[in-house]
């Protein structure tokens, strides 16, 4: 048996991502050489809602593109073959620009280090950095997020679900009880 | 039967097995066309090439499809003539296998052999073509290049033209196509159709025109010379002029088929030059696809190979 527990509702991740997309503008000195990469699966709707809320306060587009990492894992010659992989789409060259790898939840840093493998076979980036939605702790490679929209406590049994996809987003915790 | 994966042939592969393929392959694809065309993947496997029959595209796909997923890979070619059978291919692939690769992919002129030699290894064993019998990674790259150009594989009509009898192209295309629920219609001279195609759901046809009717898709098969000393063929300028894809005869195909060879062409025999380099030809679309889809057969392949190495050591 599982619970589920509701941790943030429409309103809350709504604020939040306002918050990250003026955060980045700011750091990146506006639009002119910033592009979003959103790490599959759960960075993509991420990175096209925050690319939808610089366009609207900036009044220009970004680039965005999507990652898939699954190719870059540090245990991707040992793990089963992944049956869910799909196609990368990076469409703008990235040399020269401010890209920003987006993902939902930050954890062991492992998916990060593999994204950021994965960005420079598409060129080499003036800089690169990392927003993330929630950060839940439980690090196991060096790794900070630039931008982070909630730190959050979870007990490491407790599974944390982000759903931008649907009606309305919402953030649930799933333990096994 | 060991719990090793192989890639014998269509046959026993599922509908679902086909499409994970062919949907791994567009992640593959995709790699392919970016500045660097590499993943670390696949570091530190092994890829062994053992071709017992000539080949230049299908071994240098499979070279680079290693390549870029970073595995190691050797070729190893091997003339028929210096091959016997039975125990000497074992002992070859014996040892081979000594040296631990994960994947050995074989071309062999016997119907079978890479099959006979899955039952006994312990690594995975792709076919890359096996005489008459079959030629998997052939009808994949060839699905794979038809559902980017008409958007599905199902329910199509599909005409496969030429010497049907000895192509493992053929019978692994009809395999999987059968699998999307497409008309297949294999055409040919008569002593160059199969006899029997009890097993495949395929219409047979003798003339070129009404076989070509409403298609989606036109396989071309590649005429072999040594078919005119078996006197299968009275000659190449008859069947040129009888069973030859030229402007004329593809106008019975649909407006938008397209046209498809696995090579090497005879242009003038079995395909017309404005044919083979009109808009309609895939033919390296169909070159390009097989690179991204013999990645995603060893992407599959390899990955588990590793596990059920560390299984026999331990």
């Amino acid at each position: 048996m599982s619970e589920e527990r509701v941790l943030f509702e429409h309103e809350a991740i709504g604020r939040t991502l306002r918050r990250l997309a003026l955060e980045i503008v700011d750091a990146t000195r506006g639009t002119e050489r910033l592009a979003l990469v959103g790490i599959r699966r759960g960075g993509v709707p991420l990175a096209g809602r925050l690319a939808a809320l610089i366009a609207e306060t900036e009044g220009k587009s970004v680039p965005v593109g999507t990652l898939e990492i699954a190719l870059y894992r540090d245990d991707a010659a040992t793990a089963p073959p992944d049956p869910k992989i799909g196609p990368s789409h990076i469409d703008f060259p990235v040399s020269g620009r401010d890209v920003v790898l987006v993902d939902d939840v930050l954890q062991t840093g492992r998916t990060v280090r593999a994204a950021i493998d994965g960005l420079l076979d598409y060129g080499r980036p003036r800089r690169i950095w990392l927003a993330v939605l929630f950060d839940r702790g439980g690090r196991e490679l060096p790794v900070a997020a630039d931008f982070v929209g909630r730190a959050v406590e979870l007990a490491p049994g407790e599974k944390l679900l982000v759903e931008l996809e649907g009606e309305s987003d919402r953030a649930i915790v799933r333990s096994k009880s | 039967m060991s719990s090793q994966r192989h890639l014998l042939g269509i046959r026993g592969l599922s509908r679902a097995e086909v499409v994970s393929i062919l949907d791994q392959a567009e992640v593959f694809f995709e790699v392919s066309r970016r500045p660097v065309r590499k993943v670390p993947t696949l570091r530190g496997k092994g890829v062994i090439n053992l071709f017992f029959e000539a080949s230049t595209r299908t071994r240098t796909s499979f070279e680079l499809a290693g390549k870029r997923l970073s595995a190691d890979v050797v070729n190893i070619s091997t003339s028929t003539s210096s091959v016997t059978k039975g125990e000497t291919l074992l002992d070859t692939v014996k040892t081979l296998e000594a040296m631990q690769p994960d994947v050995i992919v074989i071309r062999h002129s016997s119907s079978g052999a890479p099959h006979y030699v899955s039952e006994r290894v312990g690594c995975s064993i792709v076919n890359a073509g096996d005489g008459a019998h079959e030629h998997p990674t052939q009808a994949l790259l060839d699905a794979f290049t038809i559902r980017r150009a008409k958007g599905t594989l199902d329910k199509l009509v599909v005409t496969i033209c030429g010497d049907v009898l000895h192509s493992r192209v053929a019978r692994s295309n009809a395999l999987l196509l059968s699998l999307f629920g497409c008309e297949v219609r294999f055409v040919g001279p008569r002593t160059l159709l199969p006899r029997d195609v009890g097993g495949y759901d395929v219409k047979v046809f003798d003339r070129l025109e009404p076989a070509l009717e409403g298609a989606d898709v036109v396989m071309v098969l590649r005429i072999q010379r040594e078919r005119l000393d078996g006197a299968l063929l009275p000659s190449l300028r008859e069947y040129s002029k009888t069973f030859g894809i030229g402007p004329r005869t593809l106008a019975y195909a649909k407006k938008d088929a397209i046209v498809m060879h696995p090579g090497p062409m005879n242009r003038g025999v079995e395909i017309d030059p404005s044919v083979a380099d009109g808009e309609r030809s895939s033919v390296l679309d169909q070159v390009e696809a097989g690179v991204a889809v013999r990645m995603a057969v060893l992407y599959q392949l390899a990955g588990e190979g590793g596990d059920a190495h560390g299984a026999a050591a331990s």
